[in-house]
């Protein structure tokens, strides 16, 4: 990607691509019925006026989570070729431009400060928080958009709000055609990834993780004694100083020792999975993963550099890799 | 729709019949939810995505889900939210108000496949009378979806 695509994608971040914009319906009876039942969710309170009223409620509420069903804006608009050409359509055809096509949602995070009651009429406004660098996932390369949805009722007062993460990919080539397709290409086809078991993150470590979030790994040092450390704590292991700052290590390392993981297997890794002790030229060792090599390959000692993954939108971790040989 | 309830040795609240729902000091963190097992029909995938007015093509129409990189048409993100809500209260009942759905999504739910809801109570807060229960989604391909709910459910006779 070029330095002038990044800057036209940036320049998106914090701009409202959907202004306030009312739902083409109020919340209504015959809505929150074709929801319930497609739901197969049996909850008096959404159609049973009078079981709504025994809770304490005025009368029925719609379901929480259909608050984004009230603003979806319909068959005829999803079908018409053109979008209305607003912001959100620039951004769709600017990262079509890029070549990422494809769209799924990966993340939505309500908080609902009412419940909602026929006769509401709900409007949205969105204005994208984040974009994402390139990242490679099971569905394809894309980046991920985060962006917050504002829901207003008639009188402007807000009634939820939820954070939306879309993931926008290029899709990956396209599969044979099912009568082609074997029961072993099938089972060869990566399926999409479950994600990685999420680190237990604290106020000691947080500025570890959120710096490897931006591929920087980062060593902690004694601010007192200038002795460095790793994993983070609170305090010097040799002057009992709290008071620390942080290096940037050079990505240089080697093989302190490692083990070969073959059983139990998680979903998120890719197996044999080389779990590694690497000493970092800075002299602190952590232990991570080595790619771009055969577990016959690894020796103790072989010199190793800095990689790095990005396993889900908020978590990105260090690898290593060989050194690269001359002559090869 | 089949709703087993697992043998679990934690202690799973389940409520009085005849009652609006549990209360707030009837919940204790750790209690498990009753399963939920969802036969993942394409009827459901599409009747769903049409009910929260998703017409994307790739929640009903197989060919262009294919020619998108997806195996087969699979279950819209608005959907795997309200089955998230349903879980939930189904269990704590209909007195129950919803503050909060959080969810992350990962392995699609594609036809013919069966989601398992399993959840459990993580957290209480007393002032504001609000449980949170932290919910997991399991399908053959893995979790397709982890998040949390927050209900705010009333006090009990005893409070």
């Amino acid at each position: 990607m070029s330095a002038a695509y990044e800057d036209r994608l940036r320049a998106f971040v914090g701009r409202e691509i959907h202004p306030l914009r009312p739902g083409q319906d109020p919340v209504n009876v015959p809505m929150i019925r074709h929801w319930v039942e497609a739901m197969e969710d049996d909850n008096p309170i959404h159609l049973d006026e009078e079981a709504a009223r025994a809770t304490g409620r005025d009368g029925v509420v719609a379901p929480a989570s259909m608050a984004q069903a009230w603003v979806m804006r319909g068959y005829a608009a999803t079908t018409a070729a053109e979008g209305g050409g607003g912001p959100a359509d620039e951004l769709t055809d600017l990262l079509a431009e890029g070549g990422y096509t494809s769209v799924v949602a990966t993340d939505s995070e309500f908080e609902f400060h009412r419940e909602l009651v026929p006769g509401d009429h709900v409007a949205v406004r969105e204005v994208v928080e984040s974009i994402s660098p390139e990242k490679a996932t099971a569905l394809g390369t894309g980046r991920f958009i985060t962006s917050l949805r504002t829901y207003h009722d008639q009188d402007g007062e807000v009634v939820a709000v939820q954070r939306w993460r879309l993931l926008r990919f290029r899709p990956k080539a396209k599969p044979q055609e099912p009568e082609e397709r074997s029961e072993a290409d099938a089972a060869e086809r990566p399926e999409e990834r479950a994600s990685r078991p999420q680190p237990a993150i604290n106020r000691d470590n947080a500025f570890w993780f959120e710096a490897a979030r931006e591929h920087r790994l980062l060593i902690q040092r004694c601010a007192a004694c200038r002795t460095l450390r790793h994993p983070p704590g609170p305090c010097c292991p040799e002057c009992g100083s709290f008071e620390w700052d942080t290096v940037r290590a050079s990505g240089d390392a080697h093989v302190y020792s490692f083990v070969v993981n073959h059983h139990p297997r998680h979903p998120a890794f890719d197996y044999p999975l080389i779990v590694a002790v690497v000493e970092l030229a800075e002299g602190t060792r952590l232990i991570t993963n080595l790619v771009g090599v055969s577990p016959e390959e690894v020796e103790i000692d072989m010199p190793v550099v800095l990689d790095w993954v990005d396993a889900d939108p908020e978590l990105s971790l260090p690898v290593f890799r060989p050194v690269a040989q001359e002559g090869h | 729709m089949t709703e087993t309830t697992a043998n679990h040795t934690v202690r799973q609240t389940v409520r009085p019949l005849g009652r609006p729902g549990l209360a707030y000091d009837e919940v204790a963190v750790g209690d498990r939810l009753p399963e939920l097992s969802i036969p993942l029909t394409r009827t459901l995938i599409v009747a769903t995505a049409i009910a929260s007015r998703d017409y994307q093509d790739v929640h009903h129409d197989p060919e262009l889900a294919v020619e998108r990189g997806s195996r087969d048409i699979f279950m819209n993100i608005l959907t795997s939210n309200g089955l998230v809500e349903r879980f939930v209260t189904r269990w704590a009942g209909p007195a129950a108000v919803v503050a909060a759905i959080r969810i992350r999504l990962g392995a699609p739910n594609y036809p013919g496949d069966t989601m398992v809801l399993t959840g459990e109570v993580t957290a209480k807060d007393d002032a504001e009378g609000r449980v949170e229960v932290s919910v997991r989604g399991e399908n053959a391909l893995g979790a397709h979806v982890t998040g949390t709910v927050v209900v705010r459910l009333p006090k009990g006779e005893n409070a």
